[in-house]
């Protein structure tokens, strides 16, 4: 199978507290990686730093087989050395996000179709036309001329994962995307990225929801302040977990 | 009373026939001064102090002085800079004789500073994720600005800018003062060939009222599809 993603001992540092000690991780086509950890281990800050909204201090990434070029800075940072690739490959790493950032000024299918025809430079025709098969695939069509503010959280999520396939992603990455739901909305949400794992998309999940991350992820990773603790497949890791941390972390979140 | 009535009519064809005046001061200089804001607000913002310092400084001054000063000192001093150097000569001249092209200069000069200063709080005021949405999904900093920052900024402050550009369309009344004969002008000069204080007056101000309440109007159109977003869904 193909390496669609590798991230190399990344590290970053906010200040001076150290975020990622050292991350690596790879993600072949079609795996579905779930990452978890309580709050304040990085995982949020791994997945911003796989597309490059924030910058890791060092490590490499590497998306298709083309790697980011980086720039060490002598403050012990690092930028881009090309703009135009990060942009280039972060159309490929379509992202959503927990507070689903839509644009708030465009209708749903305007916001499906605007990163396709600006950034891909599709045809107005044919991004309409997939935009709406992909509204319909998440179960909004009807909901294609509204603005975001219009739609239920749930909604507004699933109009953010259109946008997202709208971009014929490489790897979808998802930034805790029902945790800023109300509870009955979540299921909506979860049921939509289940189809797309079962399509075959390869997906980097970072999530709460530990029966979606059992019953759906290829692939379980549990960071600990900065550092991958554990990772394995789904039973391994959630029945037969290794780390004492990771034995705490889950009899928390089971009640 | 019918004296009175017989007396506004008199006046009114001379008075209407200078609304176009203060429309199109009013016009070009919203225009251009707002158009002037959109690189004064960035330049505002930008890390780079030899671009913030500057518009800090003239968004200071601008805001800090009388307009009408600021209408003096561009009509007399321009117009005592600009004879006998190359720009007598040129095509430009026949307009830069006449007070009208100083008056919308001043006036966009001053419109650029305040909805300069309006724009950049509306430009921070665009929540954040959705410009990082924007540069997830591979946008260059420009396409960011034009689709995303820009639009969503404009919507935010346009309440404000509409109250701006009732405050310019009055502020146009100053033109009168370097002889641009708009409204307030032209009552004025009905005053004194008349000797009647009061009613020219009173006309003008009417005018001024109905010309406020067609801006709003359609500047409330304007909002309204700018800001479908927050409506009830149709």
């Amino acid at each position: 199978m193909d390496t669609t993603l590798k991230v190399e001992d990344l590290h970053k540092k906010f200040g001076e507290v150290e975020v990622l000690k050292g991350v690596s991780l790879e993600a072949r086509t079609g795996d579905v990686i779930a990452m978890i950890g309580s709050s304040g281990s990085g995982k949020s800050t791994l997945l911003r730093c796989i597309n490059l909204l924030e910058t890791p201090n060092s490590g490499r990434v590497t998306v298709n087989g083309e790697l980011i070029r980086m720039k060490a800075l002598p403050d012990g940072t690092s930028k881009p050395e090309d703009m135009k690739q990060v942009e280039r490959i972060r159309s490929k790493l379509a992202m959503v996000f927990q507070s689903f950032n839509l644009w708030s000024h465009r209708t749903i299918l305007e916001n499906v179709i605007e990163a396709p025809i600006h950034v891909l430079g599709v045809p107005l025709n044919e991004a309409i036309e997939r935009a709406e098969a992909l509204l319909a695939k998440v179960g909004i069509a009807e909901k294609r001329n509204f603005y975001p503010n219009h739609l239920s959280g749930g909604q507004q999520q699933r109009a953010a994962i259109a946008r997202a396939l709208a971009m014929e992603p490489s790897v979808l990455l998802f930034d805790e995307p029902t945790s800023a739901l109300d509870p009955e909305l979540v299921g909506e949400v979860l049921q939509v990225m289940r189809k797309l794992a079962e399509e075959g998309r390869t997906m980097l999940v970072v999530t709460h929801e530990m029966g979606f991350a059992r019953d759906v992820a290829s692939e379980i990773v549990f960071l600990h302040k900065g550092q991958i603790e554990e990772k394995g497949a789904p039973r391994e890791v959630l029945f037969a977990p290794k780390s004492e941390r990771l034995k705490q972390f889950l009899s928390s979140t089971r009640h | 009373m019918d004296e009175s009535l017989s007396f506004f009519l008199s006046i009114a064809p001379t008075l209407l026939a200078a609304v176009p005046v203060t429309l199109t001061l009013t016009f070009f200089s919203a225009l251009i001064g707002n158009t002037l804001a959109v690189p004064i607000a960035v330049a505002s913002l930008s890390s780079n102090p030899l671009l913030r310092f500057p518009s800090a400084f003239y968004i200071f001054v601008v805001r800090g002085t009388p307009l009408l000063a600021q209408t003096y000192l561009i009509y007399y001093g321009l117009g005592e800079l600009l004879p006998g150097t190359w720009i007598q000569k040129s095509f430009l001249w026949p307009y830069l004789r006449d007070g009208f092209w100083y008056a919308i200069f001043a006036f966009s000069l001053n419109t650029a500073g305040y909805t300069g200063e309006i724009l950049r709080g509306a430009i921070m005021a665009v929540p954040k994720g959705e410009i990082e949405a924007a540069r997830a999904y591979g946008f260059s900093k420009g396409l960011i600005f034009w689709r995303v920052t820009l639009p969503r900024a404009i919507q935010i402050c346009l309440p404000t800018m509409t109250g701006e550009t009732i405050l310019l369309l009055k502020a146009t009344s100053l033109a009168s003062l370097i002889t641009v004969w708009e409204v307030m002008g032209t009552a004025r000069q009905i005053q004194k060939v008349t000797f009647r204080v009061y009613e020219p007056l009173i006309a003008a101000g009417l005018l001024y009222i109905v010309m406020v309440f067609i801006l709003t109007r359609l500047m409330m159109i304007v909002e309204r599809r700018i800001n479908r977003h927050r409506l009830a869904p149709v």
